[in-house]
């Protein structure tokens, strides 16, 4: 079992997608949503540290949040993948617990 | 699966009041069970029944009311926060003497023991806010 963690602001903006990365365990799951979606762009100063956690854990963007900001999906990091608020849930549910980093 | 859902950012500040009740409406349409949802900090906001958001514009109080009242969600406003930040009902009122309420009417104001009561009794909490 392993955790679902959320990250809600920019890393521009915030350090908690950093703070998340750094603490996260091989096998957890990293969904950014609201102003976190940032975070999954590729080719952004941030988009490294994400890469490389793409080799350890799952990272999930929150799509309505990503289209809302003008995104397509064809700006997202490699390996990063879409849901949507029921996929959201889904993610909450298979995983043993929620850790927001707000 | 029964999830209790924390809020701790005011309506139209940024998005955790929408996400959460996005986040809940999806949990309900999958048949999952919302044990309770608790205002906490600023997000004791989303329980007055005065706004008046511009008609083109989503009216956050009124959603979750709406939400909460065709599934008989639990909503929970902590009460120390509502009374910091002027959230009034009628206990409340006249226990501390103000000639005025504005708690929406599917909000209740409660302690923190609900908060406590609903991590122990969901099998997931999720939080929203800042």
């Amino acid at each position: 079992m392993s955790k679902l963690h959320t990250v809600n602001k920019s890393p521009f903006e915030k350090s908690s997608l950093d703070a998340c990365l750094q603490h996260v365990l091989d096998g957890a799951s990293v969904l950014l949503l609201e102003d976190g979606v940032y975070g999954a762009l590729r080719g952004s100063a941030a988009a490294e540290s994400v890469e490389r956690a793409l080799a350890s854990v799952k990272v999930y963007v929150l799509g309505e949040d990503l289209k809302a900001r003008g995104f397509g999906e064809d700006r997202l990091i490699n390996g990063i993948s879409v849901v949507d608020y029921a996929g959201f849930v889904d993610l909450a549910a298979e995983a043993d617990a929620v850790q927001a980093w707000l | 699966m029964k999830f209790a859902i924390q809020i701790n950012e005011g309506p139209y500040q940024h998005q955790a009041s929408d996400s959460a009740y996005h986040f809940t409406k999806a949990a309900l349409a999958k048949g999952h069970e919302i044990f309770r949802v608790f205002f906490y900090h600023d997000g004791v906001n989303n329980a007055s029944r005065l706004t008046t958001p511009p008609q083109d514009d989503r009216n956050v109080v009124e959603r979750w009311a709406e939400l909460a009242e065709q599934h008989d969600l639990d909503m929970v406003v902590c009460v120390a926060a509502a009374q910091r930040r002027g959230m009034v009902d009628d206990g409340e009122a006249k226990r501390n003497g103000k000639d005025a309420t504005n708690i929406q009417s599917r909000f209740r104001i409660s302690g923190l023991g609900q908060l406590v009561e609903a991590a122990i009794q969901a099998d997931r909490l999720v939080v929203f806010g800042d």
